[in-house]
């Protein structure tokens, strides 16, 4: 607890930078404007404005600092016009309408949900393999661990175009690339996991008589928790990111990505903001709520988190 | 048709696993040889059957071209590639990686002098590590126009956090006791930060410093999305597709596969001979 004060300190910095950055970012913009609106303005016109850096123009009219957080499409938008346009569409659209960001939201999360939950199944199954399997362990492993240090987000919109052309459109393609991105940190968490029962603990299981599967089922698996966890975390937000990046190429209609396009390709600034942060708070609430889900496991088994 | 292919197919996997079951459980399983065999045979084996399956299945090239035709059209387009690689590799994220990485620097080292600030930067930058930052994308496209200072600002921003976040709990791990004689040497905050303090959070440096490689390279490829000149991995991988011209799109991921391993392994390289002494890095 006694690091709120901290957190929320470096947060109202980060914010202030944010206030004051608006100024010299959108002064052009703001001249411009102000001109138009018959206000007096120096230098006159916008070709020896230019000549000008934004920091500079704020210096010569200082009047005009206060529009330049009201501008309608802004360069930089103010945080307060991002948090408007938020409400606006978190709360106060239906949530069936295509303005709304629930229904955006929804379209990319379901696909992060859905990637997340097959990208993890078959990581949880590939990492049990290989823990049993020397074999599979020698030939796959190493790749597992190189395929970490490659932008295999480059692959989505190929594997959209691929998907699509034989015929798999919509959800499916997004999840694929959702799958793809969470399932090799699950693999290698998992099979650390597995792997974290030290050679007392094995042999007293011998000790018992135990089966093989009975050593699964209640040493290595409950051993594993706290690194599957760990990888889970990752993976959700690789997840996300990777639904979010496979809207973007394709020309998506709906979801987050599609969002922050529409937002870019039309000059409306505050749209892509407004999306951009609703991405991020859904990254965090999922991240926040695995967090959760990962408290609760291990105080009732026990454990510390790894 | 489709049986030969089925059974062609499964025919080499099963002499590929015959020949890795036998070599991983024999009296020469723990050589290094063997180590680097077992993976390369496994990865030959896969593309053996995804050369095999698209020539007999005849998979149309549109959708998956097979290996042959990858490595081919690779030989072909050296010189395209390469000044891919240059415009997005070089200027764009490793521009934004050296920047990045100084400002996390910076930051750590400045805010490392107060306890308060380390406690408030740490879980915020953990917790802007987690976001999707890539999306910032088409914002600094529009700032700072489409050549590569647009991409190497997003790789930038991207790396900034993991590597911030690392260095300054890297900072903080010191024991009492080693600062203690510290103190006795009558060693002062900069002798303290250069002798003591320093090389101790290396490997966490490191450490933002590799998970960050991967994100350098995804930040300037997916910012290529949003609008570059006719150049760069990702304007070639966005338009070869839109002509399906797989191959190509192919060749370009060989290439940034290749690009992610070398970065990675160039940064683990210097960690061993920077951290050679921390238990990790021992033989």
């Amino acid at each position: 607890m006694k690091s709120v004060l901290p957190i929320l300190s470096v947060i109202a910095a980060i914010l202030l930078f944010w206030v004051l950055s608006v100024i010299p970012m959108n002064m052009h913009l703001t001249a411009d404007q102000a001109q138009r609106d018959g206000l007096v303005v120096s230098p006159e016109t916008p070709a020896e404005r230019q000549t000008y850096s934004g920091l500079g123009l704020v210096l010569k009219n200082p009047g005009l600092i206060s529009l330049t957080y009201t501008l309608e499409r802004p360069r930089l938008p103010s945080p307060h016009q991002v948090g408007v346009e938020m409400w606006d569409t978190i709360f106060a659209k239906k949530i069936t309408s295509r303005r709304s960001l629930v229904y955006h939201g929804w379209v990319t999360l379901s696909a992060t949900l859905l990637g997340f939950a097959i990208g993890t199944s078959l990581g949880i199954l590939l990492a049990v393999g290989i823990v049993y399997n020397r074999a599979m362990d020698m030939s796959v492993m190493p790749w597992a661990i190189a395929s970490q240090t490659i932008p295999i987000l480059a692959l989505a919109p190929m594997i959209i175009v691929m998907l699509g052309s034989i015929g798999i459109q919509g959800l499916f393609p997004k999840a694929v690339i959702s799958a793809y991105l969470s399932f090799f940190p699950v693999v290698v968490g998992m099979v650390k996991g597995l792997r974290s029962p030290d050679e007392m603990q094995l042999d007293l299981l011998r000790t018992y008589h135990a089966s093989p599967t009975q050593g699964f089922w209640k040493l290595r698996l409950p051993a594993s928790v706290p690194y599957l966890f760990a990888s889970l975390k990752i993976g959700i937000s690789a997840s996300l990111v990777g639904a979010i990046v496979a809207e973007l190429p394709t020309g998506a209609r709906a979801g987050f990505g599609a969002r922050m396009l529409v937002g870019d390709q039309y000059g409306q600034p505050i749209v892509t903001w407004a999306a951009l942060f609703a991405a991020a708070i859904t990254a965090a609430a999922l991240v926040g709520l695995f967090s959760a889900i990962e408290r609760l496991t291990l105080r009732r088994m026990g454990m510390q988190a790894a | 048709m489709t049986g030969t292919a089925i059974i062609s197919a499964l025919a080499v996997w099963g002499a590929g696993w015959f020949i890795n079951t036998r070599l991983a459980g024999g009296s020469m399983a723990q050589t290094r040889g063997i180590k680097l065999l077992v993976p390369a045979i496994f990865g030959l084996t896969i593309l053996i059957m995804w050369e095999l399956l698209v020539r007999l299945l005849e998979v149309s090239p549109v959708i998956l071209p097979p290996p042959s035709a990858i490595a081919e059209r690779f030989g072909q387009e050296l010189p395209l590639l390469w000044a891919d690689f240059v415009q997005t590799i070089m200027k764009g994220a490793m521009t934004g990686y050296v920047i990045g990485a100084l400002a996390a620097f910076t930051v750590a080292i400045l805010a490392d002098r107060s306890d308060f600030l380390t406690r408030g930067i740490l879980p915020v930058g953990g917790f802007m590590a987690a976001l999707p930052i890539v999306g910032t994308a088409p914002i600094f496209v529009k700032w700072l126009g489409s050549d590569w200072q647009s991409k190497a600002a997003v790789v930038g921003v991207m790396v900034f956090f993991p590597i911030l976040v690392n260095t300054v709990a890297g900072l903080r791990d010191t024991t009492a006791m080693q600062r203690d004689l510290m103190r006795t040497y009558g060693a002062g905050y900069w002798a303290t930060l250069f002798k003591l303090r320093l090389p101790a959070a290396m490997p966490f440096i490191f450490n933002g410093l590799k998970i960050a490689t991967t994100l350098a390279l995804i930040g300037a490829i997916v910012a290529e999305f949003f609008g570059s000149p006719t150049v760069g991995m990702g304007f070639r991988i966005s338009t070869s597709v839109g002509q399906l011209a797989l191959d190509l799109v192919w060749a370009e991921i060989v290439v940034s596969a290749i690009a992610g391993s070398a970065f990675y392994g160039a940064m683990a390289w210097i960690e061993s001979r920077v951290t050679f002494w921390h238990p990790s890095q021992r033989k």
